[in-house]
C-alpha cells in the first residue's frame, strides 16, 4: 500500500514526517553495512519511519539473513570486506527477486555502482542523503521506483555518452535498450544537477509520475543494455 | 508588448541635443518603419523585430517573414532584385531598417546608440569622404556606370560603419565572424596584405588601361594631372582630419584593452584576495585559522606578482576538468565546511577557456557556501563536443539578482564578464528562499565555431 503514497509523493526533504504508507504498515528494511557506526546512525535516522527487521556487516551473512526474513528493501552498502555489494545482490535475486536493493555508500568508483545497478538495485544515493530523503528514497525502491542520485545520474550520462553512433552491425545491437531518448537524459542533466523529482518535474512541465517512468526506463536500459558502448566503457573501468 | 514601441518617440525625450537634422532625419525614418508595420498588419505576433538566429546580414529579412507569414526566401530574393531593380539605393533601406529595427529580444535599436556615438560619427563622415574622392577619380576615368551607384555605395559604407560600432556585443561578434574571410579583420595580417595588393593591382591596371584607352594621348595626360590636382587638393583639405580620425580610433581601441585588463585584473582580485578578506571576517575569533588564510593568501599574491601564477586559476594543480571539478570541491569543503555533491559527465584538458570555466564555477560554489545557509551544494559539469556547461546549485535562501548593489562584484564580474570576454555565458537564476542556480557554458573549439556560421 505503501505503494500508491510514495509515488504520488513529491520527492525531496519534504517527505510527510511520520508518515508511513496508508495501511499503517511500514517498509520493512534491511541493512547491509561493515561500518557498525554507520548502521546505527541510520538506524535512528530511519526509526519511525521504517521497520528495520535486520542488519549484516559482511556478504555471506548479509545473504543468509536476508533470505531468512525476506524485507522489502536492503540498504546495501556498494563496498564490503567480503566482495562487493553485487554479489549480494544477485545471490538473493537468484531466489527472491521481489526483494529490492537500494545501493547506499560514501563515494565510490562509476564502476562499483554500475556493477550494483546491473546487478538489479534499483538505485543509488550517497551518504550524504539527509533522513527524510533517505526515506523517501526507501519508500520510491519498495513501491518499485527507480531511485537516482546526482551522481548515479552523472554515472549514467556518461556511460551511455552521446556523440558516438551506435555500431548497427553488432547483432544484439537494440536501439530500443542501447540509447538513452532525448527526454531521458534531461530528465538525467537535471538529477545531476541536484534537482529533486519534483522540481524535474516542474522544471520539464510534466508529471513526478512521468519523471519517475523515465527513470525507471533509463534504470532498465542499463540493466539489460549490451551496448558496446556500455560494455566498453566497463571495460575501460574493469567492469565484467 | 505594444504594438508600437517606437524609436521615433523616445526620440523627442532624447537625451542628446545633437544635430536637429538628425532628429527629423530619424522621425522620417519611424514613420517608414511604422508604416512597415501597418502593411503587415496582424499577421505576426508582436512588433517587427530582426532575427537574431536566421540572418545573412542584419535579420531584417527573416523579421519580416516572421511577421508576414511570407517566408524568408521570398524576402531576400524580393531584397536582392530590388537593389538591382533601383541600382542599389534599395540597399540603403535595408540598412536603415538595421538601424531602427530592434533585434529581437531587445527593445533598443542601434540607431539610438550611434547619434551619441560622435566618434562613429566621425569615421562614418571620413569614411563617406574617402569614398567620395575614390569616386570623383573613378567618374573622372569616365567609367558612368561607377557613378551610378556610387550615392547608395556611400550611404550603405557609412550606414555598416555606425552598425558596426553600436551593435550589441554579440551581433558583433557575429558581424566580426562575417567579415573574417573577406580579410577585413586583423585576423591574419598575410591574408590582410594579399587583399591590399590585390585591390591595388586591380585598380592600377584598370586606370591605365581606361588611360591608354584614350584615342588622344594629351587629352588623357590633361585628365590625368587635372586628376592629380584635385586629390592632392583634397588630401590637404581633408588629410590631417583623416589622420587625427584615425589615430583616434588606435588610440580608443587601446584604451578599451586596458580596460579590458583592468576587469580582468579586478576579478582576480575579486577571486583571492577580497574571498579571503571576507573569510577573515568571519572567522576573526579563530586566530590560527586568520594565520593560516592571511599566509596562504600571502602566498598566492607573491606568486601573482614576481612568478606570474594567476590567483583563482587551477594551473598546474588540475589537468582536466574533472580534476578541476574535484579541486573545487575538496577546497570548499575543507574552507567552507559546507559539502559539495560534484558530478562530472565527459572531461576534457584545460587550457585557457576551461580554465575560466573553472574559476567562474569555483567562484560560484564559494558563493553559495558562504551565502546561501544551504547543507549542501550541488556541483554539475558536462562536457560535450561543442561546448562545456556547468551547474552551481544550492537550495538555500536565494536573493534578488535585481537588487545586488553595484559594487558587489561577485556574480556580475567575476562570473559573466570572465566568461563573456571568452565567448562563454553564465546566467543565475535565484529568488528569495528559492536557493540559487548559476550556470556556466563555454563553447569548446573556437575555430570550428567560426566557420559553422550561416
Amino acid at each position: 500500500m505503501t505503494a500508491t503514497t510514495s509515488g504520488a509523493m513529491p520527492s525531496g526533504a519534504s517527505a510527510v514526517p511520520g508518515g508511513s504508507g496508508v495501511g499503517g504498515r511500514r517498509t520493512q528494511v534491511f541493512l547491509v553495512d561493515d561500518h557498525g557506526m554507520f548502521r546505527s546512525g541510520v538506524r535512528s535516522e530511519l526509526a519511525g519511519e521504517v521497520d528495520i527487521v535486520g542488519e549484516a556487516a559482511d556478504v555471506a551473512p548479509a545473504i543468509a539473513e536476508i533470505a531468512e526474513c525476506v524485507p522489502e528493501v536492503v540498504l546495501l552498502d556498494v563496498h564490503l570486506p567480503g566482495g562487493g555489494g553485487q554479489d549480494v545482490v544477485t545471490a538473493v535475486k537468484a531466489n527472491h527477486p521481489e526483494v529490492k536493493f537500494l545501493a547506499l555508500s560514501a563515494s565510490d568508483a562509476p564502476e562499483d555502482v554500475i556493477a550494483v545497478i546491473r546487478a538489479g538495485a534499483r538505485g543509488y544515493v550517497t551518504k550524504t542523503i539527509s533522513g527524510p530523503e533517505l526515506v523517501d528514497a526507501i519508500r520510491r525502491v519498495a513501491a518499485g521506483d527507480a531511485v537516482f542520485s546526482p551522481r548515479l545520474a552523472g554515472f549514467v550520462l556518461d556511460a551511455f555518452a552521446s556523440g558516438s553512433a551506435p555500431e548497427i552491425d553488432r547483432p544484439s545491437f537494440d536501439p530500443e535498450l542501447d540509447q538513452l531518448t532525448a527526454r531521458e537524459r534531461e530528465v538525467l542533466r537535471l538529477i545531476a544537477r541536484g534537482y529533486t523529482y519534483r522540481e524535474v518535474a516542474r522544471e520539464l512541465f510534466i508529471s513526478v509520475k512521468t519523471v519517475e517512468t523515465h527513470v525507471s526506463s533509463v534504470l532498465r536500459k542499463l540493466q539489460l543494455s549490451t551496448r558496446h558502448q556500455l560494455t566498453r566503457w566497463a571495460a575501460e573501468r574493469r567492469l565484467t | 508588448m505594444a504594438e508600437q514601441p517606437d524609436s521615433a518617440a523616445r526620440w523627442d525625450s532624447g537625451e542628446h541635443g545633437g544635430s536637429s537634422r538628425t532628429t527629423a532625419f530619424l522621425h522620417n525614418s519611424g514613420l517608414w518603419h511604422d508604416r512597415q508595420h501597418g502593411d503587415d498588419g496582424a499577421s505576426g505576433p508582436g512588433p517587427l523585430r530582426r532575427s537574431r538566429d536566421d540572418r545573412l546580414l542584419g535579420g531584417v529579412a527573416a523579421g519580416l517573414a516572421r511577421r508576414t507569414g511570407f517566408s524568408v526566401g521570398v524576402w531576400r530574393v524580393l531584397f536582392v532584385t530590388a537593389t538591382i531593380v533601383t541600382t542599389g539605393y534599395l540597399a540603403i533601406a535595408y540598412v536603415l531598417a538595421w538601424l531602427f529595427i530592434p533585434a529581437e529580444g531587445s527593445s533598443r535599436n542601434i540607431a539610438s546608440k550611434a547619434v551619441t556615438d560622435r566618434r562613429g560619427i566621425g569615421l562614418a563622415l571620413a569614411l563617406t569622404s574617402v569614398l567620395a574622392v575614390a569616386l570623383i577619380i573613378v567618374s573622372a576615368l569616365h567609367a558612368p556606370w561607377v557613378t551610378s551607384l556610387a550615392i547608395p555605395l556611400l550611404l550603405c559604407a557609412a550606414g555598416v560603419l555606425l552598425i558596426a560600432r553600436n551593435a550589441t556585443d554579440e551581433e558583433q561578434d557575429y558581424l566580426r565572424g562575417l567579415a573574417e574571410p573577406a580579410g577585413l579583420t586583423p585576423t591574419s595580417r598575410r591574408s590582410r596584405r594579399l587583399l591590399r595588393v590585390a585591390v591595388a593591382c586591380a585598380l592600377g591596371i584598370a586606370g591605365l588601361a581606361v588611360l591608354l584607352r584614350g584615342q588622344d594621348r594629351l587629352e588623357a595626360l590633361k585628365s590625368l594631372a587635372g586628376i592629380m590636382f584635385l586629390v592632392g587638393g583634397i588630401a590637404l583639405a581633408f588629410g590631417p582630419w583623416w589622420l587625427r580620425l584615425a589615430r583616434d580610433a588606435i588610440e580608443e581601441r587601446q584604451a578599451r584593452v586596458r580596460a579590458e585588463e583592468r576587469a580582468e585584473m579586478a576579478s582576480r582580485v575579486h577571486d583571492s584576495v577580497l574571498q579571503t578578506l571576507a573569510l577573515i571576517q568571519r572567522r576573526a575569533g579563530d586566530q590560527q585559522q586568520v594565520i593560516q588564510l592571511a599566509r596562504a593568501q600571502e602566498r598566492e599574491l607573491r606568486a601573482w606578482l614576481f612568478d606570474g601564477r594567476e590567483p583563482g586559476s587551477l594551473d598546474g594543480q588540475a589537468e582536466t576538468v574533472a580534476d578541476g571539478i574535484r579541486l573545487i570541491q575538496k577546497e570548499v569543503e575543507s574552507q567552507h565546511g559546507m559539502s559539495v555533491e560534484a558530478v562530472t559527465v565527459g572531461d576534457c584538458p584545460l587550457d585557457d577557456d576551461m580554465n575560466a570555466v573553472l574559476a567562474a564555477a569555483r567562484e560560484a560554489t564559494v558563493n553559495a557556501a558562504k551565502w546561501s545557509r544551504a547543507d549542501v551544494v550541488s556541483l554539475f559539469a558536462e562536457v560535450e563536443p561543442e561546448s562545456v556547461s556547468v551547474f552551481v546549485r544550492d537550495r538555500g535562501k536565494g536573493f534578488d539578482p535585481e537588487s545586488v548593489p553595484e559594487d558587489r562584484k561577485g556574480v556580475a564580474e567575476s562570473i559573466k564578464a570572465r566568461l563573456a570576454r571568452r565567448g562563454g555565458s553564465a546566467t543565475v537564476r535565484s529568488a528569495p528562499g528559492q536557493g540559487t542556480e548559476v550556470s556556466l557554458v563555454m563553447p569548446r573549439l573556437a575555430d570550428d565555431r567560426l566557420s559553422r556560421r550561416p
